[in-house]
């Protein structure tokens, strides 16, 4: 509790700072040209979870709290975080409550009150509405205005860390009187609210182009009246992400653009133009290989991947799978792919720095093909004539899954040319990411069939709390028919000491013992070798060097302080 | 020919009928899904209810005839009473939804529409007016340095695809040269002569790598219908009565040669319609073929449907008018 307390201090006094340094006028600074190379949707998350929509409405409407840069939550329309200390969280971990700054308005000029507040939180657990953001309020009760400046949400079981609902980006509250109407199957009737959502940040909807353009006007209603800087923002959409680092990098029409996934040495390139600069913040974010625990022999048919196909042949055996991580060079990796993108881990809670554990970078960053050799030679693999090896019949040859993107593939080809070194050969498959995510159960190539033995991809988790992440590999979560494929628990990973550590988290609320657990849990992850953790990836964006203002942030939009942008001049 | 034409509408109900099933039935088919580019932060419970709440969980058949309501019945009414102001029951239907942005697909459609008809339509005509002259051209003088040369740059257009040309000129002419902008305003408004003079640099780039395409293509046609028509017995005949070779050329074989071009021009105008993908997404032109593409990539399986479809109505159309022009233009045909 105390660390938070210090970062909210750092927070706010750095806020007051950035204050002082900005201007003093709205409006004066013309138009905000960003790009988004993949064109948002809609404004209204809670219809859509992509995380371009989530950004894009970022600008216009808001949670009660947000994270910034560092991870710390800072309050936007509430008057302070609620912790246990100043009261705001109950004793008993079953309840919270918010305070509401006085004087906070909609664009439209009426009083933002409680029970928005509340109507948010019924209009995304309608049923039939399919709330894109429904996991935010998981194990929240009830939600109340004892007074209308004041919410108080009661939680099923104690939550020793309460931030989820109407926090961050993911969940913001919208207008009771806009939306009242548009509740559960009516949600996606109402296009023009789902548009051009009333809201209280800095920037208000003029007109939305869906998967084009979105013209934004500031809001005259803003609680702070010297911002925003700008007049108006121009969003657009669509293209690659080559061509807006180009927009804004080399031809400077635009101001800002979002997620630059483009080779290290071509942006390099850009940037030499002069014009404008990257911005990498790192969130939670690993690029992963998971290791399957069961059998996914195509002869046993439907039965592979599951618990009835037994154990995995060869990478049941601890020293194989410890081999595979030691056979990879991670700095490669990166290098090749990932550029300031990227960085070697072996962790797979990489961020935020108060749970990221270091135990295992000493044997596990530094690539080590002799000791994997090694490894392999003691267990009893030996090398066959054509240079693989195998045990009792058993070779080490391996399907490697991944979806189709031109950095998996090139990652591909490395780590099979690593594994060969240490007599180890992989099948190298791919399928369209809407395919290998889609998560369609009929289709044998997603990701959470795991018809192959190894796969990779990148996952992560909203917020800084990694509680709910790391329950994905508790035993009941391995995906199977009897589920619908539908567990998070892809490595079906299962091991009871593991799931004992994590519901001792769940019970514990003290930062500093939930910090030390996680870390456990997270060692014991990459120990046991339920996956191979590779790069912990960064976000990367562009900006002209005459756009002044951006933190960027990986814990929240990447807007989130748009209010507080401004053209040097 | 009027029954010819009739008779051909008819039979183009039942065959639209089969293409919009298999349509269908191929998208319901591969394995896509639109809550697959979701971050895999969303649960798959919330997935679950995310995908029933699009209508995903009703079976195959009924969610066909329900886009068949939707598409033939709820929209044509739509459509009607905001031309007429008259009121069809209660007014409120169900429409054809996209799954992405939730709103209507044929506003979307409608809101596409001027910028891709601005930019690939008028490419589709300098395509055409380029061209011609060079076809005609090039046959005439076969194998003079202009045929070379007519040949080469047409080989060059129809065989470097347009997501090379197209970056090639964005590098030189926005990059370094910076004369005409890299991404397409569809906010500008046309109304003064500055406005229009940004329009049309903004559509020079697009329209530049499209005319280019379009024209190689149809270059060879008008250069191969000629070099056949140049060498009938009718030419020489022509020549030989002493009509001027300006006549020859330009009314004889010409109108003659122009017979299978006409047609194949006809034939190429739904493509129009369908945008051009990738030049679309190069300059952010965000037309229909930027929508359509979206639209597959996110699995928003109404949208794809309904675009699919309407292109499908439109080349069934052409060709028959193709084939009708065909008739009119070749008085050696005759349908009936």
């Amino acid at each position: 509790m105390k660390n938070l307390k210090l970062l909210l201090a750092g927070t706010v006094a750095a806020l007051g700072l950035a204050g002082t340094a900005a201007h003093a006028e709205r409006g004066t600074d013309g138009d905000l040209k960003i790009l988004f190379w993949q064109a948002v949707s809609t404004m209204n998350p809670y219809l859509s979870g992509g995380t371009k929509e989530v950004y894009a409405s970022s600008m216009v409407i808001e949670p009660l709290a947000r994270y910034d840069e560092k991870g710390a939550l800072v309050p936007m329309l509430v008057s302070e975080i609620p912790t246990v200390e100043n009261g705001g969280v109950a004793k008993d971990l079953m309840s919270m409550t918010w305070k509401i700054k006085p004087g906070v308005k909609w664009s439209d000029g009426t009083p933002f009150t409680a029970d928005d507040v509340i109507f948010t939180w019924k209009y995304c657990i309608a049923p039939d509405g399919g709330c894109a953001q429904a996991a935010q309020y998981e194990g929240v009760k009830s939600v109340e205005a004892p007074d209308p400046q004041t919410v108080k949400i009661t939680f099923t079981e104690p939550k020793p860390y309460p931030y989820s609902a109407f926090v961050g980006a993911q969940s913001p509250v919208i207008q009771k009187k806009q939306f009242e109407n548009c509740v559960g199957a009516k949600a996606p009737g109402c296009t023009s609210a789902n548009f051009g959502p009333i809201g209280t940040g800095p920037f208000v909807v003029k007109e939305f182009k869906p998967n084009d353009v979105i013209t934004l006007t500031a809001n005259t209603n803003y609680r702070d009246a010297a911002k925003p800087a700008f007049a108006t923002v121009t969003l657009k959409g669509g293209g690659d992400a080559a061509s807006a680092a180009r927009a804004v990098l080399e031809t400077g029409e635009y101001d800002y653009a979002w997620n630059m996934q483009v080779e290290p040495e071509i942006l390099a390139k850009m940037v030499a133009a002069g014009k404008g600069k990257l911005e990498t913040a790192f969130g939670t974010q690993v690029e992963r290989i998971n290791l399957n625990h069961y059998n996914a022999d195509p002869s046993l048919g439907a039965k592979r991947s599951t618990k009835e196909a037994g154990p995995h042949p060869s990478l049941s055996d601890p020293a194989v799978r410890r081999a595979l991580s030691l056979a990879i060079d991670r700095s490669i990796i990166v290098e090749a792919g990932y550029g300031a993108a990227g960085k070697a881990t072996c962790n797979i809670v990489p961020a935020p720095a108060a749970v990221a554990s270091t135990k295992n970078d000493s044997w596990c960053l530094k690539q080590d093909v002799a000791a994997a050799n090694k490894l392999l030679d003691d267990a009893g693999w030996k090398k066959g004539p054509d240079g693989i090896r195998a045990k009792n019949g058993v070779k080490l040859s391996f399907l490697y899954a991944t979806s189709t993107n031109s950095v998996r593939q090139a990652t591909q080809e490395l780590v099979k040319d690593m594994w060969s070194q240490i007599g180890v050969a992989a099948e190298l498959r791919n399928a369209s990411a809407s395919v290998f995510f889609g998560g369609d159960p009929a289709s044998p190539d997603t990701f959470q069939k795991f018809y192959a033995d190894v796969e990779m991809y990148t996952n992560n988790f909203d917020g800084t709390d990694p509680e709910k992440y790391l329950a994905e590999w508790l035993c009941d979560k391995v995906p199977g028919p009897a589920n619908g494929w539908q567990g998070q628990n892809i490595p079906r990973y299962c091991n009871p000491a593991y799931d004992k550590l994590v519901g001792e988290l769940s019970k514990t609320a003290e930062l500093d013992k939930r910090a030390a657990l996680a870390k456990q849990l997270n060692d014991m992850l990459t120990e046991e070798g339920a996956h191979i953790p590779l790069v912990h990836r960064g976000s990367v964006s562009s900006h002209s060097l005459k756009l002044a203002g951006v933190r960027m942030n990986a814990w929240d939009s990447e807007l989130w302080n748009v209010a507080d942008w401004s053209r040097s001049k | 020919m009027f029954t010819y034409t009739l008779r051909r509408l008819l039979f183009a109900i039942p065959t639209l009928l089969i293409i919009s099933f298999v349509i269908f039935a191929l998208l319901d088919l591969a394995p896509n899904d639109p809550t697959g580019d979701l971050p895999l932060t969303i649960p798959p419970e919330v997935r679950e209810q995310i995908r029933a709440s699009l209508g995903l969980d009703q079976p195959f058949f009924f969610r066909y005839l329900y886009w068949l309501q939707q598409f033939f019945i709820n929209e044509p009414l739509n459509i009607l009473e905001r031309l007429t102001g008259w009121q069809f029951g209660d007014g409120s239907r169900m429409r054809v939804l996209s799954w992405a942005t939730r709103s209507p697909v044929v506003d979307l459609i409608v809101q596409r529409l001027p910028q891709t008809l601005w930019v690939v339509g008028l490419a589709y005509v300098f395509g055409v007016l380029i061209a011609v002259p060079i076809g005609v051209i090039s046959a005439y003088k076969q194998y003079s340095i202009f045929d070379q040369i007519g040949t080469f740059v047409s080989m060059v257009g129809y065989s470097v695809p347009t997501f090379f040309t197209g970056v090639l000129l964005v590098v030189i002419f926005s990059s370094y040269l910076q004369w005409f902008p890299s991404v397409y305003d569809t906010n500008l408004v046309v109304n003064d002569f500055s406005s229009f003079l940004q329009q049309v640099k903004q559509m020079a780039l697009p329209v530049t790598v499209l005319s280019l395409f379009n024209a190689s293509q149809i270059t060879r046609f008008v250069r191969a219908s000629m070099l056949d028509n140049l060498h009938q017995d009718y030419v020489r005949t022509a020549r030989a009565k002493g009509v001027k070779e300006k006549s020859v050329l330009l009314i004889h074989v010409l109108r003659n040669s122009l017979i299978p071009v006409v047609t194949v021009i006809a034939l190429g105008v739904p493509t129009i319609f369908s945008g051009a993908i990738i030049t679309e997404q190069i300059f952010r032109v965000n037309g229909l073929g930027q929508l359509l593409i979206i639209a597959v990539q996110g699995a928003d399986i109404p949208l794809v449907q309904t675009l699919t479809f309407i292109f499908a109505v439109l080349i069934v159309l052409f060709n028959l008018i193709a084939d009708v022009l065909y008739g009119i233009l070749d008085p050696r045909i005759r349908y009936d």
